[in-house]
């Protein structure tokens, strides 16, 4: 018969496990909001397929893992990271191994006025104002399994707070790393979380590293909340290159105050199944937001982006930019929806998604959506599927290039679109040489 | 009997008082020239008089036959004779330009409890107007204005006039973005259908147009009043002067 | 010649404010015990005296049926549908003694089609257009069989059909939308009363439209069609469906299956222009439409054009689509969606490419006004062996009013890398200077916007057969009155 709406609620059990450790925070609002955020979880599992936000994104072997939570840090050398699997930006570091902070290889330098930038286990100790404030906040009214999950498990991340026309000198660098267990032991999962709340025309910038050491699998399910008030900017990049064999499930939310601009981007090239979602609510008039990225898939990878671009109120502009090529038994997804409200007048809201698939077994679903409830807008989304253009790749042929070099070339030149969404040069960069390292691999 | 009488009109857009009194009366069989620089409310004055939304009258009236169209919608306006030939025609994909012509003359006989005309009809009357303003078969296929060269929908404009037939036609800037060539097309178009029954409103910046199209009178419009008026000679000295000295009057 | 966008005469020429077709006939109904059971369905068996085969396939689905839900994924909200709450079998008391000519046909009945404006008379032949007019859930009516005959063509009631060639029905019923296929197809499988039967034989290319009039009379009486058109090798035909039904307070479920089956070479136009009653301003009323249309392009080079005109009906769940098995086989689906006040529309079309260098196109225009809702919701899937498969899709949304929801939701599925999949979706509304302009040359504002919204659509009217486009578009600037201003 059909299958059932949801799944089993993993790790559920874990709460009762994991609350007497979190007695160095027992704050009250905390506790509840833990105990709310994991009852809920358990009651309401794991969305199946059957779920039509999870329809092309089967959890079923996340599902059928039996998970720990990390314990001690695992006694791998984290020198067996190559430098090349993270983004190569200078700036502040927060890294985190298992989601628990290593000091050792964090760098906080000295920050400039205005700026507070914290461990969340930090925060957390000194009861910080800022997080009885705003934790929980912007996702407070938003279903979504994981977001509870992530409250109630969380153990470690990363408190950003700005005040009002403070900036961020040098760019964030949050580096989490994945260290799958050995021998009989249970595969570990983590939760981190970040808080960043950017107060009226304050400016910063953060990037996003995971990756992942060893063949095992593990769970990494970070939760970001954003808010960003009048006129402030925040650019947001990520890079998911977890192992392979690790489940990467990410979301970050994001709620934009009036002129705020949020600039977002993320390149997946790692794990086995990933899902990152990125949700922007632009809530305040003149509010805008370019969210964009790129998956590169090989062998068996499932890679899911998924956004969610909220116009609530008029004149909000959005653009949003995917690009996504998949190789071997690759399975990419990518859903995409822009939501207008009734009083969203004058939206300018744009998406186009673009995929390529390079081999037989390759696999792309995408689901491009505009719900529209409001007549003075401009919106459009576009979606194109398919091969390289045989023509292209003729004209370069003619013109002496072998083929094999022919297809990189063009295949470089298509995510090169997605790139090129990234405003800030410095920040393209990065991402550029992890995508020609990707490419070389695949040639091997 | 005038034609068209301006009396006292004031006019506001989103609040913003454009026309400040303006009075003029234009006869039967009378071309007349309206010149300013930009913002004089030259623009707002063809879409008072054409009855847009948003254009609001707060004073003064405007007579058509001795009677007042302040009421009228705009499509009884048109319908009553008035037709303005834009300043920027607007595109409608997917509505050919013949649909639209005989949608619009059939409005027009059904008003006068005339029988509509049929296709074959139409086509006729409409091979024999085009060919002056050298209008192709296959402009008239396509969709109103899309797709059209800024020459192409100016002479559609002219076109509409001329199968249309108004007794009073506004030409809004139907210069703007004209070569010499088009220009003559167009000047010639409308020449061709003056006549003793039919009066012109022709708004211009440049004196160009003129030199095609002669003018019984200038006007001419600075901050929403008509601070000057005379023949057509008076088209030459703004030719020459330029608005600097209008404007300057009205500074206070 | 006269264009299909020509005809703005007859738009204007629109008398009738309201509803058109609201009216109730006066016929007395011979019907089946309310609500649903084995027993209902054994009834509407034995009453048309169907084989054996086929009351074991109702209850079949029917048993199914027990054990499914109602689906909830479409962009749609209504109150709950009692499914006992309804007759499933009503006909024309004449039906014992079937007429043999027009003569014989209850005189009623027949002023109610010419009040719907279907001439069954001469001059309809003249327009080269067969009629088997459904009134309710019964042919009654079929006329210029002989003409069809003559090409070995068989076009008659899915009754008749089910006793005269009943090998032919039962090789192909069921055969594109399987009985346990979805929560209204399979109800459809076990009540289904009457709808049309199309054969074209090989080579065969039908010498007139084929057309079915639609119409929803008995009150409470659930409206359930089961339409089976096949073309055989290297046919063609144009097959036209079209509704009304009169107006009424109580919500009407409709609930028909369209299966079309398309052989090497063969070629199946399906048009459709659907305006039932759709309610009343508030929402009071109208009808349910829950249809299940599937073309299977099972041959070589075989295609099927679906082209739909939707303006009525208070809910519309409709995605005519297309299997492309035969190597080559093409499928369209142009749609032309428009919502008023409170109806609310989610529909689209699923593209199955399966077969190699098949192609598919779709162009829906959806236009939302008043508080209504409009989805667009289709899919494309290229399978694995869709070698050069090719898609091309472009959803416009117009909305008037700013109450109103246009919503677009595509789904892409593709698991071959030489095919290629194309999608566009944009929205607009019908801007001021556009009204103003069209009311400057002197239309009415109600008149500007047909023309507008005709023109917004014209790719898809182009589509239609020449009949069918003056209606359709005559019905477009009916079903958007009031919408502005």
């Amino acid at each position: 018969m059909a299958m059932e709406r949801s799944y089993p609620a993993v790790l559920a059990d874990r709460y009762a496990e994991l609350a007497p450790t979190l007695a160095h925070h027992s704050v009250g609002w905390l506790n509840r909001l833990r105990e709310e955020s994991a009852a809920r979880y358990r009651s309401a599992g794991l969305p199946t397929p059957r779920v039509e936000a999870w329809r092309f994104t089967n959890l079923k072997d996340l599902v059928a893992t039996d998970f720990a939570l990390a314990q001690a840090l695992p006694p791998v050398a984290l020198d067996s990271l190559p430098r090349s699997s993270l983004l190569a930006v200078n700036g502040h570091v927060l890294a985190f191994v298992n989601g628990k902070l290593r000091a050792d290889l964090s760098t906080l330098d000295d920050l400039p006025a205005g700026v507070t930038l914290l461990p969340l286990s930090e925060a957390l100790r000194r009861e910080e104002g800022i997080l009885s404030a705003h934790l929980g906040r912007v996702v407070e009214t938003v279903e979504n399994p994981f977001i509870d999950l992530n409250t109630a498990l969380m153990e470690d991340g990363i408190v950003l707070s700005l005040a009002e026309g403070a900036v961020l000198d040098k760019p964030l660098h949050i580096v989490s790393i994945g260290v799958s267990t050995q021998g009989g032991d249970k595969p570990v999962a983590f939760f981190p979380r970040l808080l960043a709340v950017l107060g009226k025309n304050a400016r910063a910038t953060i990037f996003e590293s995971h990756a992942g050491i060893g063949d095992g699998a593990y769970l990494s399910a970070m939760l970001s909340e954003i808010r960003l008030e009048e006129g402030a900017h925040l650019e947001h990049y990520q890079l998911q290159n977890e192992g392979r064999a690790a489940f990467h499930i990410a979301n970050a939310y994001a709620q934009l105050a009036a002129g705020a601009v949020y600039d977002h981007f993320a390149l997946q090239i790692g794990s086995r199944l990933s899902r990152n979602e990125v949700h922007a609510a632009l809530l305040g008039e003149g509010a805008r937001c370019h969210m964009n990225g790129a998956y590169l898939g090989l062998d068996k990878q499932h890679l899911d982006s998924t956004t969610f671009i909220d116009h609530a109120v008029p004149g909000c502009s959005s653009r949003e930019v995917y690009k996504g090529v998949l190789d071997g038994q690759a399975h990419g997804v990518f859903q995409g929806k822009i939501l207008v409200r009734r009083d969203a007048q004058q939206t300018d809201g744009h998406q186009l998604n673009r995929a390529l698939l390079l081999s037989r077994g390759a696999e792309v679903n995408a689901k491009p959506e505009l719900e529209i409830y409001a007549d003075d807008v401009k919106c459009s989304h576009g979606a194109t599927v398919g091969e390289l253009d045989e023509t292209q790749l003729f004209y370069l042929q003619a013109r002496g290039i072998d083929r094999d070099s022919a297809r990189a070339l063009l295949i470089e030149a298509y995510v090169q679109e997605a790139l090129d969404e990234i405003g800030n040069a410095e920040a393209r960069l990065p991402f550029q040489r992890l995508v020609g390292g990707w490419l070389k691999s695949r040639k091997d | 009997m005038s034609l068209i009488e301006i009396k006292n009109l004031h006019a506001t857009v989103d609040g913003n008082a454009i026309l400040k009194g303006i009075d003029l009366t234009i006869e039967p069989g009378e071309v007349h020239a309206i010149m300013g620089p930009n913002g004089s409310g030259k623009s707002t004055l063809s879409y008072v008089i054409a009855g847009r939304e948003g254009y609001e009258v707060t004073e003064g009236d405007i007579l058509f036959d001795g009677k007042s169209i302040l009421e009228m919608e705009t499509d009884e306006r048109a319908i009553a004779g008035i037709f303005l030939a834009f300043q920027y025609p607007v595109e409608i994909p997917g509505v050919a330009n013949t649909t639209f012509l005989k949608a619009a003359v059939n409005a027009r006989r059904k008003a006068a409890g005339e029988a509509e005309v049929d296709a074959m009809q139409f086509l006729k009357l409409l091979r024999e107007k085009t060919k002056l303003l050298g209008v192709t078969d296959e402009m008239l296929k396509r969709a109103v204005n899309v797709g059209f060269s800024g020459g192409e929908k100016k002479r559609n404009e002219i076109l509409q006039m001329a199968v249309l037939e108004p007794r009073f036609a506004v030409l809004d800037e139907t210069d703007s973005g004209l070569d010499i060539d088009a220009l003559r097309i167009v000047a010639d178009g409308v020449n061709a259908l003056r006549g003793p029954e039919r009066s012109m409103l022709v708004i211009t910046h440049y004196q160009r147009l003129l030199d095609y199209i002669v003018p019984d009178k200038v006007h001419v419009l600075a901050k929403g009043r008509i601070v000057a008026s005379g023949g057509k000679e008076l088209a030459q000295e703004l030719e020459s002067t330029g608005y600097a000295g209008y404007a300057d009057t009205e500074a206070a | 010649m006269v264009g299909t966008a020509e005809t703005l005469e007859q738009v204007q020429a629109l008398e009738d404010r309201k509803y058109k077709y609201g009216f109730v006939t006066d016929i007395e109904m011979e019907r089946a015990p309310k609500g649903l059971s084995e027993e209902t369905i054994r009834f509407i068996s034995a009453k048309k005296g169907e084989p054996d085969w086929m009351l074991e396939w109702r209850l079949k689905a029917y048993r199914h049926w027990l054990t499914m839900e109602e689906p909830d994924w479409a962009k749609l909200g209504y109150p709950p549908i009692d499914y006992q709450d309804a007759y499933y079998y009503a006909a024309p008391k004449s039906k014992d003694d079937k007429p043999k000519s027009l003569d014989e046909v209850d005189p009623e009945l027949l002023a109610t089609y010419e009040k719907l404006g279907i001439p069954l008379q001469e001059q309809k032949w003249l327009a080269g257009v067969a009629v088997d007019a459904v009134f309710d859930s019964v042919s009654v009516a079929t006329t210029y069989k002989k003409k069809l005959e003559e090409k070995g063509i068989i076009f008659c009631s899915i009754s008749e059909a089910l006793r005269d060639h009943g090998d032919l029905v039962r090789q192909y019923i069921g055969s594109v939308v399987p009985y346990s296929d979805n929560f209204f197809a399979t109800l459809n499988c076990a009540v289904f009363t009457d709808g049309s039967f199309v054969y074209i034989p090989k080579g065969v290319r039908c010498p007139m439209e084929l057309s079915t009039y639609f119409r929803i009379n008995a009150s409470e009486t659930g409206q359930f069609e089961r339409t089976l058109i096949i073309a055989d090798e290297g046919s063609y035909v144009s097959y036209l469906e079209g509704c009304t039904a009169p107006q009424r307070d109580e919500n009407q479920l409709h609930a028909a299956v369209v299966e079309l089956v398309a052989l090497d070479d063969a070629e199946i136009k399906y048009s459709t222009v659907q305006n039932w009653y759709p309610g009343d301003e508030n929402g009071v009323g109208g009808i349910y439409n829950f249809v299940t249309k599937r073309a299977a392009c099972r041959g070589r080079n075989s295609k099927v054009a679906w082209t739909q005109v939707e303006t009525g009906s208070a809910i519309t769940w409709k995605y005519p689509s297309c299997i492309l098995q035969g190597d080559n086989s093409v499928g369209e689906f142009y749609s032309v969606a428009i919502t008023n006040n409170r109806q609310q529309a989610d529909t689209g079309t699923k593209m199955i490419h399966i077969g190699k260098n098949t192609r598919s196109t779709i162009i829906s225009k959806g236009i939302s006004a008043g508080r209504a809702n409009n989805t667009y919701r289709g899919l494309v899937k290229i399978m694995p062996k869709a070698e050069n498969a090719r898609n091309y899709t472009q959803c416009d949304s117009l909305l008037i009013g700013s109450k109103c929801g246009a919503h677009t939701v595509p789904y892409i599925e593709q698991r071959n890398p030489t095919a290629k999949v194309e999608h566009e979706a944009t929205t607009a509304k019908i801007s001021e200077d556009q009204l103003f302009y069209c009311q400057q040359r002197g239309l009415s504002e109600e008149d500007a916007v047909s023309v507008i919204v005709n023109g917004f659509c014209k790719e898809v009217m182009k589509e239609l057969p020449m009949e069918f486009a003056v209606e359709a578009q005559k019905l477009i600037g009916i079903s958007l009155e009031g919408s502005v201003g």
